[in-house]
């Protein structure tokens, strides 16, 4: 494949007409172009998602405007606002039922860590404790640019992902996980309280 | 004779639209297999492959089966709605109203009761029976 192709002989290949130099390039550019999400919201960030969408900020302009009410359709998980403990293995389960390759979104403080109700008995402090996350954005809600911005970054991603080698892309891996354990109620919270394969928090060193 | 060697047979193109129709569907379709084939190794699982695309594991049976007693229900009901609906220009009218209209209402709603008593009395407003 070609990632060994530096930047000024592909546009030097561009002025003279060739524009797709391997497999991998076409297969990224349309998968990266092409992000379907799934259609669901949680709490306040879906509306600015759902505005995002909508024509002022126009999400169709990266190709992801084609909310898919199916797990089965979709690419991407935008988990958008509070994630309850009643929510999460809900959210795990429809995770689990979207098709290989799959990216998260963790959109809002509330999806990242809980925000503002991380102190709370029934609030989720993380999506990232049950399912891998690929972007996360900062905000209380975050603006609709932040989520296009998060787009972006997603597709940055996408494009960077190798179809062969050592270092390919996960989902083309056969020991990588496509599903992960839906968490159950216990008799104080969920348990397990996060996927220990998954979940690696930073540890804090005081001195 | 020149002419119809040159000029293809009007039915050839009916060839041509038939071999379009089966390549649009199927090119797609056999890339996509080959892609899975050589690429992308399937991850089956238990949620992946459960019918119900759904948050929520599904609970009970599909077959569901509704008593038949709710169609005579729905029957009598949709009955009464009607009468309702002539009641309300009688109840508007009432003090206006000659003494031959009001018979006329009295024996509309006398047939509408004895029909209430009929079905009471087969037992339609029985629910379990």
């Amino acid at each position: 494949m070609s990632e060994a192709m530096d930047q000024g002989l592909k546009s030097e290949l561009q002025k003279q007409g060739i524009f797709v130099t391997s497999t991998q390039e076409l297969y990224n550019w349309g998968r990266r172009n092409s992000i379907w999400p799934l259609q669901f919201g949680l709490a306040c960030c879906a509306i600015e998602m759902i505005a995002t969408a909508a024509s002022r900020y126009d999400l169709a302009r990266f190709g992801g405007e084609v909310f898919r009410p199916s797990p089965r359709q979709a690419d991407l998980m935008i988990v958008a606002g509070t994630v309850t403990k009643k929510m999460a293995p809900q959210i795990v389960r429809l995770y689990n039922q979207m098709p290989d390759p799959k990216y998260v979104i963790s959109m809002g403080a509330c999806a990242i860590s809980g925000g503002p109700f991380k102190q709370g008995y029934n609030v989720l402090k993380g999506i990232d404790r049950y399912i891998p996350v690929d972007v996360y954005i900062p905000g209380c809600p975050p603006r609709p640019e932040a989520l296009l911005h998060a787009f972006m970054e997603l597709q940055r991603k996408i494009d960077d992902q190798k179809l062969s080698g050592s270092d390919k892309a996960a989902f083309l891996k056969k020991d990588q996980p496509s599903e992960f354990p839906v968490p159950a109620f216990g008799e104080h919270d969920l348990q397990p309280p996060a996927n220990p394969d998954l979940f690696h928090p930073p540890q804090i060193e005081r001195k | 004779m020149l002419a119809s060697s040159t000029t293809p047979d009007p039915y050839f193109f009916i060839v041509i639209f038939t071999g379009v129709a089966l390549l649009f569907p199927l090119l797609p379709l056999a890339l996509a297999w080959m892609w899975r084939r050589f690429f992308q190794p399937p991850k089956p699982g238990a949620r992946k492959n459960a019918t119900y695309e759904c948050g929520v594991e599904s609970v009970g049976e599909a077959h569901v089966q509704f008593r038949s007693q709710y169609y005579l229900y729905c029957i009598i009901f949709l009955l009464f709605d009607v009468e309702a609906i002539f009641l309300i220009p009688f109840a508007v009218a009432f003090t206006g109203l000659p003494v031959g209209a009001f018979i006329a209402i009295l024996v509309f709603l006398l047939l509408l009761v004895e029909g209430l008593i009929w079905a009471w009395s087969k037992g339609c407003l029985q629910w379990a029976s």
